[in-house]
């Protein structure tokens, strides 16, 4: 069969929406159109009740007791907002710092950084060459005045999944609130607020086949009851957490996309975890001075991120971006000349951190996509390495460490 | 971010890739940037000793495709100049000719260092030969 082009390969920024999901929502913009806060006719009812339903299919996926423990949001990075500065403001008498990681995606780390401009102190616990924090080093970093932990569940690079329950477990030990950045892990892997210990969680439609323009913030009411500051003050939606009226067909796609993962996980992280080892081996075994990126086991099955010694990410994307959307952590794929800071952390050295590349698989991922983007990714790293000097240089036996390179 | 097609061409059909032995007669060698970096490039010049003029220009590169684009012009403009012209090839002629974005004129720079670097190595190792080449 002939594979059609070009392949998606990056679905960790973003998946296809499934075509049952579109599905449901198609009335909700024509027919259903009514306001969810119209408590006085039918329109109304019937638009409350595609955005409870979703509420519902969605606390459901994530183990949550209560849907009114699911506020919608516009997105992952407002989740991440909304819990990081909801909490700080809320609970300031009781505490001013918080800990996280140093692998967080930047809606984490940028609002920790606006928080710390604000009086709030934050640790950012390091990470493992393998990409796991130390629950041991969240222990050690606590102190009396710790009000939150914030620690992703699965990292958008490298895949790799922190000890969520053991996380969850010391933050209830310690009384303080656990907060995770599930965005990449929720609807892909088991994820369960309650066996996990999670106080508040973020997650994002469009990463599970949904929609975008939606994500929701898991608020635990019971054990304890989380309180937090809105940031978005109006009518007073979303039991005051969250004014603005909520998006009812993106509300209908998010739970129909939620419903779909609940029903399929198993099944599609059994089958993308086989392609991805697929790719993954064929890449590993045929290329030289390759190296994956994260943990080799506990990560995202769908997730794969290499490093190609001596050639430049970027102009690896380069050669294969008009048949294979991929991603890399080079810096010349950023607007700021650095290297992924995720690769960086893990201690890999940045000229490795500017050579990797991360591939994402997805439900509609096909075996024969599988095969030819590790062929072309193959055939692509050779070209380059043939016009690389430091390939050249390696090969002569000189050791690149011991060359006084001329930085700019 | 979009490539310009001129990008795109060098990026695929890249001029001169390749290496001349460093203490071959007239060959001079420029390595500048750093792997942490992201851009390391190797530009070599061969100089006819007697005319002084570069006949041929070598490059590999380590960066991304405005990197190996900008030093594959170079070596494209390098031949058939005498040194003294390859010495006045600048970074901004480079950013022109290819369309570079204001995120990509590193590559540029990086490319003329590349020039003056190699230029500078064969001064130094074939000046004096030259110059007995030229009074005899």
């Amino acid at each position: 069969m002939a594979v059609k082009l070009p392949i998606f390969m990056d679905s960790q920024s973003t998946t296809p929406m499934d075509p049952r999901v579109l599905e449901a929502m198609l009335p909700y913009f024509t027919e259903k159109f009514g306001h969810p806060g119209s408590r006085n006719h039918s329109f109304g009812w019937e638009a409350e009740a595609g955005v409870e339903r979703g509420r519902e299919q969605l606390a459901k996926l994530i183990g949550a007791r209560d849907p009114k423990e699911i506020v919608y949001t516009s997105g992952g990075t407002e989740s991440d907002n909304l819990a990081l500065k909801g909490v700080a403001e809320m609970y300031r008498e009781k505490g001013t710092h918080i800990v996280t990681s140093v692998i967080e995606h930047r809606a984490v780390l940028d609002t920790c950084r606006r928080l710390e401009k604000q009086g709030l102190t934050v640790t950012y616990v390091p990470v493992a060459a393998d990409g796991i924090v130390d629950v041991e080093a969240i222990r050690g970093a606590l102190t009396a005045k710790t009000i939150l932990i914030s620690v992703m569940t699965a990292n958008n690079e490298i895949g790799t999944i922190q000890s969520m329950a053991e996380i969850g477990k010391l933050a209830k030990e310690k009384g303080i609130l656990f907060h995770t950045d599930a965005t990449q892990a929720v609807g892909k892997i088991p994820v369960d607020v309650e066996k996990m210990g999670i106080d508040l969680l973020t997650c994002s439609a469009h990463k599970m086949y949904g929609p975008k323009g939606i994500g929701a913030l898991y608020v635990r009411r019971r054990g304890p009851r989380v309180r937090i500051a809105p940031m978005i003050d109006g009518g007073g939606h979303e039991r005051g957490t969250r004014s603005g009226t909520v998006p009812v067909p993106l509300a209908v796609g998010f739970g129909k996309a939620a419903e779909i993962c609940g029903q399929l996980m198993v099944e599609d992280s059994a089958r993308l975890g086989k392609l991805r080892d697929k790719l993954q081996d064929k890449i590993l075994s045929t290329v030289d001075e390759t190296y994956l990126n994260g943990h080799p086991e506990k990560r995202l099955p769908h997730n794969l991120n290499i490093s190609f010694a001596y050639v430049e990410g970027e102009s690896v994307l380069m050669g294969l971006n008009k048949e294979v959307a991929l991603s890399s952590g080079s810096a010349c794929t950023s607007s700021t000349l650095e290297p992924s800071y995720v690769i960086a952390a893990l201690g890999v050295g940045a000229e490795l951190a500017h050579s990797s590349i991360r591939y994402g698989l997805h439900r509609f991922t096909t075996e024969e996509e599988v095969d030819y983007v590790a062929h072309r990714t193959i055939e692509v790293v050779k070209r380059l390495r043939e016009m690389s000097p430091l390939y050249e240089l390696a090969k002569e036996g000189v050791d690149l460490k011991s060359i006084q390179w001329k930085a700019e | 971010m979009a490539y310009s097609e001129k990008v795109i061409d060098h990026y695929n059909n890249p001029r001169n890739v390749g290496s001349f032995g460093k203490e071959t007669a007239g060959v001079g060698t420029g390595l500048v940037g750093a792997p942490e970096c992201g851009d390391v490039m190797k530009l070599q010049i061969k100089v006819n000793l007697d005319t002084g003029v570069i006949e041929d220009a070598k490059f590999k590169t380590f960066g991304c495709g405005s990197a190996i684009a900008s030093s594959s012009l170079a070596t494209e403009w390098l031949k058939g100049k005498s040194v003294d012209d390859a010495l006045k090839i600048k970074n901004t002629d480079i950013v022109n000719e290819l369309k570079l974005p204001p995120v990509k004129i590193h590559c540029s720079v990086l490319a003329e260092d590349a020039i003056k670097a190699a230029i500078k190595d064969f001064q130094e190792k074939w000046a004096e030969k030259q110059a007995a080449a030229q009074t005899s």
